[in-house]
């Protein structure tokens, strides 16, 4: 067994794996740190297909920052997750039907699909993957270029998605002394000299 | 340079990457039924079927040896990315108008 071989299947038991564990773990904060280990065994199966600049995203986007995310959402709620967790057995038998059902067919799919004889040649890639060109300035070259709305499109996306959890997130309490600039500004000429008495404010 | 180049897939074959895409797939779904009334670990699981779509996209890419799949996977990572931010910032939201995050009590609209 080479020695690609002997990473994508250490890979792909580690995605399996952790995958599995983030939604069995009984601690929240365990899916998270398991979820971002399915994370880094699915990268190392970009690495190995070719698409390092994909498996690069992933850790810096998905571990660095959507993980994260998950992670300071578990830690910042006081939730009792134990509560949570009570009737879990309940569901059990529907999901695992499911989950069975779902399995079952994909793996018939898997097993039994067959290109036409004649259809990988008279199918041309759109962007052939070239000998010789790294993957990122390849897929910068067509990105910046060919699909420059899209990729606009894409960053709109985000910047909604982050007004929208500003907008969303955002609370002014009351009884906090906050500074007014304008307030400052405007203010007339009626200085005034005060004795400030520690620990008391004016 | 070869259509339908299966030799840029090193050592196991698409079927293999595909298995494991569609087990974690599996996993996601099985997570959602399982962890019905906890929404972080269902954010979680769509995450995971997310991941299991983007190898998907990868494997073909590699296996048809077209750039096309892997800037369709930059764009799913882009909305995946922007969907956990959205979902919880209303978690976070809901928590502090609520006291809890159980899927059972999001009833305030009664819908």
């Amino acid at each position: 067994m080479g020695l690609t071989q002997l990473a994508f299947y250490v890979f792909a038991a580690v995605a399996v794996g952790s995958g599995v564990l983030v939604i069995l773990a009984r601690n929240p904060v365990h899916s998270v740190l398991w979820l971002i280990l399915a994370f880094f065994s699915s990268a190392g199966l970009m690495v190995l297909l070719g698409a390092e600049f994909i498996a690069m995203l992933l850790v810096i986007v998905y571990v660095g920052a959507v993980a994260v995310l998950f992670l300071f959402v578990v830690m910042m709620l006081d939730v009792d997750f134990a509560e949570l967790k009570r009737g879990l057995a309940d569901y059990l038998p529907v999901g695992a039907l499911v989950g069975l059902v779902l399995l079952v067919e994909l793996s018939l799919v898997l097993g039994h699909w067959a290109l036409a004889g004649a259809a990988p040649e008279s199918r041309e890639a759109v962007f052939a993957i070239e000998e010789g060109v790294a993957n990122t300035p390849a897929l910068g070259a067509i990105l910046y270029d060919k699909y420059l709305y899209m990729f606009q499109a894409a960053g709109l996306i985000l910047l909604v998605a982050m007004i929208g959890a500003i907008v969303l997130t955002l609370r002014h309490r009351p009884n906090v002394k906050r500074q007014d600039v304008l307030t400052q500004i405007y203010r007339g000429r009626d200085v005034e000299l005060k004795d400030v008495e520690p620990g008391q404010g004016v | 340079m070869e259509h339908g180049g299966a030799a840029l897939i090193a050592g196991v074959g698409l079927e293999a990457y595909l298995a494991v895409a569609a087990i974690l797939f599996v996993t996601g779904i099985f997570g959602i039924f399982l962890n019905r009334k906890n929404v972080i670990v269902i954010l979680m699981s769509i995450e995971l079927m997310l991941l299991a779509v983007n190898i998907n996209f990868v494997a073909f890419s590699a296996h048809l040896g077209d750039l096309v799949g892997q800037v369709f996977t930059l764009f799913v990572l882009t909305v995946a990315a922007a969907e956990a931010a959205i979902g919880l910032a209303i978690l976070v939201c809901f928590f502090r108008n609520r006291g809890t995050i159980d899927v059972e009590d999001m009833n305030m609209m009664k819908g």
